[in-house]
């Protein structure tokens, strides 16, 4: 549990599970993928900051949010408006009734940049509303149902309907927000080109790079005493209650973390994407992302991170062959994991393929050295938490 | 009377909660001396545990006031009737059984207790000596780094128990902390509460008479959530409108 140096927990069990990770994302797949390829992973590793973002409020603290497409898409969205006012020139727009404001703001007949478009000029104040918004909205709607102790189904039916309000709203105000198409045509950052596969190879790499950070973030706040209460507050809320902690704060906290996660994740996903809709913000994506982690191990940082890759990858797979059939695949799917695999990838890799590595000559003994920290709890106390709920 | 209230650690005056009409709790009085051992017992829907979850927050009175300390205890939060100094004990063992002996008793250690305390907090010498002190109290010092969810029952409840004791309270509030317990660990247990009756005033809802003649200074008696009878154990034994109504003839 206890690392001492950054160079001792690299070559612990753990460590290594990091390790293999940035080998696979930063050397086996840029050189085995080509550029469209590779673009096409770092869109499903935006989705792993959500999926991180659930490990950390699902897995760990027991808060099921079905609305993490929210933050996702808020994130998204500051980011498309950056871009978006960057393209929107006067002299690219000349050709408007009104040049320098977004083209879908033209043909619906605005004739202003509205007032919270304006601060979307300046790139630092975005970076700031990619985190900030998401996390200001989940810090509204945790302080408004944790306060009153609203959880479980009853919160995770409430995320939801946030996300379908959000959609409407969106497709609504077309003119504000370019509607059902969203914003699109984003061609530069700051005068440089994000379509060219250069600049789309470099973006993957600043994704895999914000990836790692935020999964040492995560791991940090997992095992601090943080996390251990987080734990302990899907297990017996009401004795974290009488041991003395304000157990709202803390959900407040974790569900904020998700969300800000999930922002940075949309930030990059229209980065790479160039272009950013409200199909990304919906019931139906946030209720994918929530299959990534389930499938990956909800209890698992890493696990959420291959559940986010292998999904997004077999959904890219199967929809090129049978356009039609990937839901029923993906809804199987998710039947699959909590009736066989309630722990998901991570609760398998642990069972099984674990107790294969002490087999492994030199790579064996050396892991076994390293008691293996359990990440998921026995199946067994999972079914009875479920019973009692 | 008046001038006497202030050297009471709890006083409760008028306690009232009514659940939809239902009086559960009906215009209960009761005064506990600093270190003190207080039992309540009672037929089964006497409003025992209703007193504690009264005391704790976790229901809140309808009329009357509790006072501990300084401190109105209906008008304050769980959490901060807590850092006030009531611990309190659930019926059913409720420990976190994902987490090991040693993380149980260090969460409930108290220091970081908001959410930035929590992330900055260390484990120190101060907190390892702490919750090996206490899991040396509570006969669990060889299951200190085992997963809480694989004790025995009886060791959850001693758990529970020293999840209290880390917290320092000046009132611990046990509900039946030998029920469901084999007679070795209820002999143990009876050890137990005699090492922290030392040192804490306790108010404990029992039901087995020779385990609360062992402990209590004074037994409280409820019936339809008013007190029926209060005094030594011998007083309340020989209450006639006692034996009528729980003791049995």
């Amino acid at each position: 549990m206890k690392t001492n140096s950054p160079l001792q927990w690299l070559t612990s069990r753990e460590g290594i599970y990091y390790l293999l990770l940035a080998l696979l994302l930063l050397v086996v797949l840029p050189l085995t993928l080509d550029a469209f390829r590779l673009n096409m992973v770092g869109k499903y590793l935006t989705y792993a900051f959500a999926a991180i973002g659930l490990v950390m409020c699902w897995g760990k603290a027991g808060i099921l949010s079905l609305g993490q497409g929210v933050f996702f898409g808020l994130g998204g969205y500051c980011m498309a408006m950056f871009l978006k006012l960057e393209a929107s020139t006067p002299e690219a727009t000349s050709n408007q009734s009104t040049p320098g404001i977004p083209d879908f703001m033209d043909w619906n007949q605005i004739t202003e940049l509205p007032g919270f478009w304006q601060p979307f000029h300046s790139f630092s104040f975005t970076l700031i509303a990619v985190i900030a918004v998401p996390v200001l909205l989940a810090f509204i709607i945790g302080v408004a149902m944790f306060k009153r102790r609203v959880g479980g189904v009853y919160f995770a039916i409430i995320t939801q309907a946030i996300a379908a309000i959000l959609t409407i709203l969106i497709i609504g105000q077309q003119g504000l927000t370019g509607g059902v198409n969203g914003i699109t045509d984003l061609q530069t950052l700051m005068g440089w080109n994000i379509r060219t596969d250069a600049a789309k190879t470099t973006l993957y790499f600043v994704c895999v790079g914000l990836l790692f950070v935020s999964l040492l973030v995560a791991r940090q706040v997992q095992n601090a005493k943080l996390g251990r209460i987080l734990v302990a507050m899907r297990d017996q809320e009401t004795r974290v209650r009488f041991s003395g902690y304000d157990v709202a704060s803390f959900k407040v906290f974790v569900f904020c973390l998700a969300a800000g996660l999930a922002g940075i994740g949309g930030a990059l996903f229209t980065l790479q994407v160039g272009f950013m809709s409200p199909s990304f913000v919906g019931i139906v994506p946030s209720i994918e992302m929530v299959v990534f982690c389930a499938l990956g191990g909800r209890y698992s940082l890493l696990g959420g991170v291959y559940g986010a890759l292998l999904v997004n990858a077999a959904k890219s797979g199967f929809s090129e062959s049978f356009p039609e059939l990937w839901p029923y695949a993906m809804g199987a799917l998710f039947i699959g994991v909590v009736l066989a695999f309630p722990n998901g990838l991570a609760g398998l890799y642990e069972r099984y393929i674990m107790p294969l590595e002490k087999r492994l000559p030199v790579i064996g003994k050396y892991l076994d050295k390293d008691s293996p920290e359990p990440q998921a709890p026995p199946v067994v106390s999972d079914q009875l938490s479920a019973e009692k709920s | 009377m008046n001038a006497q209230k202030e050297n009471f650690l709890l006083a409760v005056e008028g306690l009232t909660v009514s659940f939809d009409g239902f009086k559960a709790v009906d215009d209960l009085s009761f005064y506990l001396d600093p270190k003190e051992i207080r039992v309540i017992i009672g037929p089964n829907g006497a409003g025992k545990t209703t007193v504690l979850d009264l005391i704790c927050g976790k229901t809140r009175a309808t009329a009357g006031s509790i006072r501990f300390g300084g401190n109105e205890l209906t008008k304050m939060k769980e959490h901060q009737i807590v850092h006030a100094g009531v611990g309190r004990k659930f019926q059913n063992p409720s420990v976190f059984e994902d987490l090991t002996v040693f993380e149980n008793l260090e969460v409930s250690y108290p220091q970081g207790h908001t959410v930035m305390g929590a992330l900055a907090f260390k484990r120190d010498a101060a907190v390892i000596e702490a919750v090996e002190r206490i899991a040396d109290t509570i006969f669990l010092s060889d299951q200190i780094n085992e997963p809480a969810g694989l004790l025995s029952h009886g060791q959850k409840q001693w758990l529970e128990i020293g999840m209290l004791l880390i917290q320092k309270p000046d009132l611990l509030m046990l509900d039946e902390p030998v029920a469901g317990m084999s007679v070795a660990e209820r002999k143990k247990t009876a050890e137990l509460l005699r090492v922290i009756t030392r040192d804490h005033t306790v108010l404990v809802i029992e039901h087995d008479m020779q385990f609360v003649g062992d402990i209590a200074d004074r037994v409280t008696v409820m019936h339809q959530g008013k007190v029926l009878s209060e005094g030594s154990i011998e007083h309340v034994k020989k209450d006639p409108k006692v034996i009528e109504v729980y003791l049995g003839h």
